[in-house]
């Protein structure tokens, strides 16, 4: 398997893994009740006293390593799109694990993401 | 029911944010690495002399800073919106780094690859058409 496949496979379900437990953890801390600096401050730090939310951040760091790893040997407007693939797993992601309702017309703009995704990698080569 | 932590008027300023910061910090990224180049060894010696040339690009740390307020409005918006709605609704950010790329970095960008940016976009809309939030607070 070559490099850039192994960076792609690492960016895709490390980045979405630690995306959906980082929502996971704003779903357990519940909404911002306002805007102010002093609510944005404990919001931050409630999800900081939440284990997903580190387990998040050491998914998203593997993601970003491999990102950082990836733009050094790709042009940035192909491999940041690449990672558009990911929208097919965040969507499962959120049904399964956040228990959130994907509905038809949810999964319908996640395929045309996932279309417009794949010209985007045609185009590339 | 429509509350604050739902309320489109909320949420889509947010998403804007998302969809400028992400793609500022990834093009930022992209350009100090270009510079850096990649690792030439997985040996300790080179990884440090690889991490010493990260830490002085201004581009890298650029892209950091961009990344981190893009987190933290994540954050936020996650808390009021669902995760299956933020992440296809911040797809814009795919036609803001086509656009970054082409006219900051000079990288080519096929009609078809152009294409792609805009069904992305036409899916992001689709996805804005459905309720921001289905889940109840688990707290």
């Amino acid at each position: 398997m070559s490099k850039e496949i192994i960076l792609l496979l690492l960016i895709v379900v490390a980045g979405t893994g630690g995306e959906l437990c980082v929502a996971r953890t704003m779903q357990a801390v519940g909404p911002a009740s306002d805007l102010r600096p002093a609510a944005l401050i404990r919001l931050i730090v409630r999800a900081l006293q939440n284990g997903w939310m580190w387990l998040g951040f050491l998914l998203m760091a593997v993601g970003f390593f491999s990102l950082l790893e990836m733009l050094s040997l790709e042009n940035v407007s192909f491999v940041v799109p690449v990672t558009a693939l990911s929208y097919g797993l965040g969507a499962l992601g959120g049904k399964v694990f956040l228990r959130e309702q994907v509905t038809r017309r949810r999964w319908a703009g996640v395929l045309l993401v996932c279309l417009g995704v794949g010209l985007v990698l045609i185009g590339q080569r | 029911m429509k509350t604050f932590a739902s309320s489109p008027s909320k949420i889509y300023p947010l998403l804007v944010l998302l969809v400028i910061l992400g793609p500022l910090g990834n093009v930022l990224l992209g350009k100090g690495m270009k510079d850096i180049g990649a690792v030439s060894s997985w040996r300790p010696a080179d990884l440090w002399h690889f991490l010493a040339q990260l830490s002085g690009s201004g581009f890298i740390w650029l892209g950091v800073g961009c990344l981190i307020a893009f987190f933290g409005a994540y954050m936020l918006v996650l808390s009021w919106a669902d995760y299956s709605y933020v992440q296809p609704a911040s797809a814009v950010a795919y036609g803001m780094v086509a656009l970054l790329g082409h006219f900051l970095l000079g990288e080519v960008v096929t009609p078809l690859r152009w294409t792609g940016v805009l069904i992305i976009c036409l899916g992001v809309l689709v996805v804005g058409h459905t309720p921001p939030r289905t889940t109840e607070s688990r707290g």
